[in-house]
C-alpha cells in the first residue's frame, strides 16, 4: 500500500512532471522565474494549493458529479459530469481565496512572503490540469492527496531549477534577438529533454 | 476612423503583437497539442471561438460587473463557453477530443482568454471586443499551425495524415526526425520562431539586463 503511494508520488514529481512533461503552468513558469526568491515563494504556494484542491475536487467529483453519484438524493440516473470544468475552477478560486484569508490572519509572515503569487495561482493551468488528470485517471481519495502533492512538488522543482539557470544566464552573451524570452524557451526545452530520461522508468 | 481601428484590432495580434511570441500568453496548451496538424486545427478553432465569444459576453455586461468580483464573473463566462466547446467536440469529433484529453478543459485557464477579457473587453464595446478575440485567437492559431506543420511534416513525413515525404521504412527516401515528435522540440521551435520574428521586427527585442564590457587589453597583462 505504502509502496503504491510512493511510486505514485515519484511518478507525479519526475516522470510526469507538470511543467516539463505536460507543459502546464507555462505562463507563470516563464514569467516568474527571473528571480530565485520569487520562484521559491510561488513554488511553495503551488504545492500547498495543489495538495488542497486535488483532494477536494476528488470528493466533489465522486460525491456529486459522477454518473450515479447522486443516488443518495434519489436521483440515480443523473450525470452531472459536464459541470466538472466550471466546478473545479470555482473550487480552486474559492480555496485560493480562503487560503489567502487564513494565511493573512494566522501566518502573516508566510502571507507576506507569498504576496501577489497567491491570487495568480487561480489561473495557473498546472492546478486545473492536476484536477482534470485526477478525474481522467479515476484516482481514489488517498491517491488524489498523494498525486496533488506530487504534482505540486514537481512543478516547484522545475521552477526552482529554471530560476537558478536563469540567474546564471544573465551574465552570458546571448545573441540579440534571442535575449529574454527566446533563450528561456530553449533552456526549458533542454531541461525538458533532460526530464524525458525519467520517462523510461516504469513504476 | 472606427473602420481603421477594427482592422487594427483584428490584424495587429497576428504578427506585431502575437500573444505567444510577445505577450507570453497561452503557452501552456500550445506545446502539448502541436504534434499533429489535425488536432492542432481543432484546438486553434476552439480557442479562437472561446476567446471571441467570451470577450463579447464580458464586454456586454462590463458595466454591470462590480470590479471586486470581476475575475470570478469572467471565469464563469469562460468556463461556460469551454463546456459548450467540450460537449460539441465529444459529440462530433470524439477521436480528436480523446487526443486533446485535458487540454480542452485547460482553455479555461488559458491566459489568452482571461488576458483579453481583462485587458480589452472590460474597456471596449462588444463588437470591437469580439474582433479582438478573433484577432488574438488567430495570432495564437498562426503560431500553433506553424509549429504543427513543422513537427508533423518533418517528424512523421505526413500532413493531416497524408504522406508528403515518403518514409524510408515504407520504401521512400525520407528519414524522419523523431525528436520533432517529442514534446521538448516544441520549445526549441518556439524559441527559434521568436528569434526569427524578433530579428525581422526589431522593435520587439528585449533589452539585455547586462551589457558585456568591451575587452580591455591593458588589464589582461
Amino acid at each position: 500500500m505504502f509502496e503504491h503511494y510512493l511510486s505514485l508520488a515519484v511518478k507525479a514529481i519526475f516522470v510526469e512532471n507538470m511543467a516539463l512533461a505536460f507543459f502546464l503552468g507555462m505562463c507563470t513558469f516563464l514569467a516568474i522565474s527571473k528571480k530565485m526568491e520569487a520562484a521559491i515563494g510561488l513554488g511553495i504556494a503551488v504545492v500547498v494549493v495543489q495538495t488542497l484542491t486535488v483532494p477536494v475536487n476528488n470528493l466533489i467529483y465522486n460525491g456529486l458529479l459522477r454518473e450515479g453519484a447522486l443516488a443518495w438524493a434519489g436521483l440515480p440516473n443523473v450525470d452531472l459530469s459536464f459541470l466538472g470544468l466550471i466546478t473545479y475552477i470555482g473550487v480552486i478560486a474559492a480555496i485560493v481565496q480562503i487560503m489567502e484569508m487564513v494565511l493573512d490572519k494566522y501566518v502573516p509572515a508566510l502571507y507576506n512572503a507569498l504576496g501577489v503569487f497567491l491570487p495568480l495561482i487561480t489561473v495557473n493551468c498546472a492546478i486545473m490540469g492536476a484536477s482534470l488528470f485526477m478525474v481522467e485517471r479515476d484516482y481514489t481519495f488517498g491517491e488524489s492527496v498523494v498525486y496533488g502533492f506530487g504534482a505540486g512538488a514537481g512543478w516547484a522543482l522545475a521552477i526552482l531549477a529554471l530560476a537558478g539557470i536563469r540567474e546564471k544566464l544573465k551574465y552570458s552573451d546571448v545573441p540579440e534577438g534571442l535575449q529574454g524570452l527566446g533563450i528561456t524557451f530553449i533552456t526549458v526545452g533542454l531541461m525538458s529533454l533532460g526530464f524525458m530520461s525519467f520517462s523510461g522508468i516504469s513504476l | 476612423m472606427s473602420e481603421v481601428t477594427a482592422r487594427q484590432v483584428l490584424l495587429e495580434p497576428i504578427l506585431n503583437n502575437n500573444p505567444i511570441a510577445l505577450q507570453i500568453l497561452g503557452i501552456c496548451s500550445a506545446l502539448a497539442v502541436t504534434s499533429q496538424l489535425s488536432v492542432t486545427l481543432v484546438m486553434a478553432i476552439s480557442v479562437t471561438l472561446v476567446t471571441a465569444c467570451s470577450s463579447f459576453a464580458v464586454s456586454l455586461i462590463r458595466k454591470q460587473i462590480p470590479s471586486s468580483i470581476r475575475i470570478i464573473a469572467q471565469m464563469t463566462i469562460i468556463a461556460s463557453m469551454v463546456i459548450v466547446v467540450d460537449q460539441v467536440l465529444r459529440a462530433y469529433a470524439y477521436e480528436i477530443s480523446k487526443q486533446l484529453s485535458v487540454f480542452v478543459g485547460l482553455i479555461i485557464t488559458n491566459c489568452i482568454v482571461m488576458g483579453r477579457a481583462e485587458a480589452f473587453a472590460m474597456k471596449n464595446g462588444p463588437i470591437l471586443s469580439f474582433l479582438d478575440g478573433i484577432g488574438n485567437g488567430m495570432g495564437y492559431s498562426a503560431m500553433l499551425i506553424c509549429l504543427a506543420i513543422i513537427r508533423e511534416l518533418f517528424g512523421s513525413g505526413k500532413l493531416l495524415g497524408y504522406t508528403i515525404l515518403p518514409l524510408v521504412k515504407n520504401g521512400g527516401w525520407y528519414v524522419p526526425n523523431g525528436l520533432l515528435l517529442l514534446p521538448p522540440s516544441a520549445f526549441f521551435l518556439i524559441g527559434l520562431l521568436i528569434w526569427a520574428l524578433r530579428s525581422w521586427k526589431k522593435e520587439q527585442k528585449e533589452a539585455g539586463e547586462f551589457k558585456l564590457a568591451a575587452h580591455k587589453v591593458k588589464e589582461a597583462f
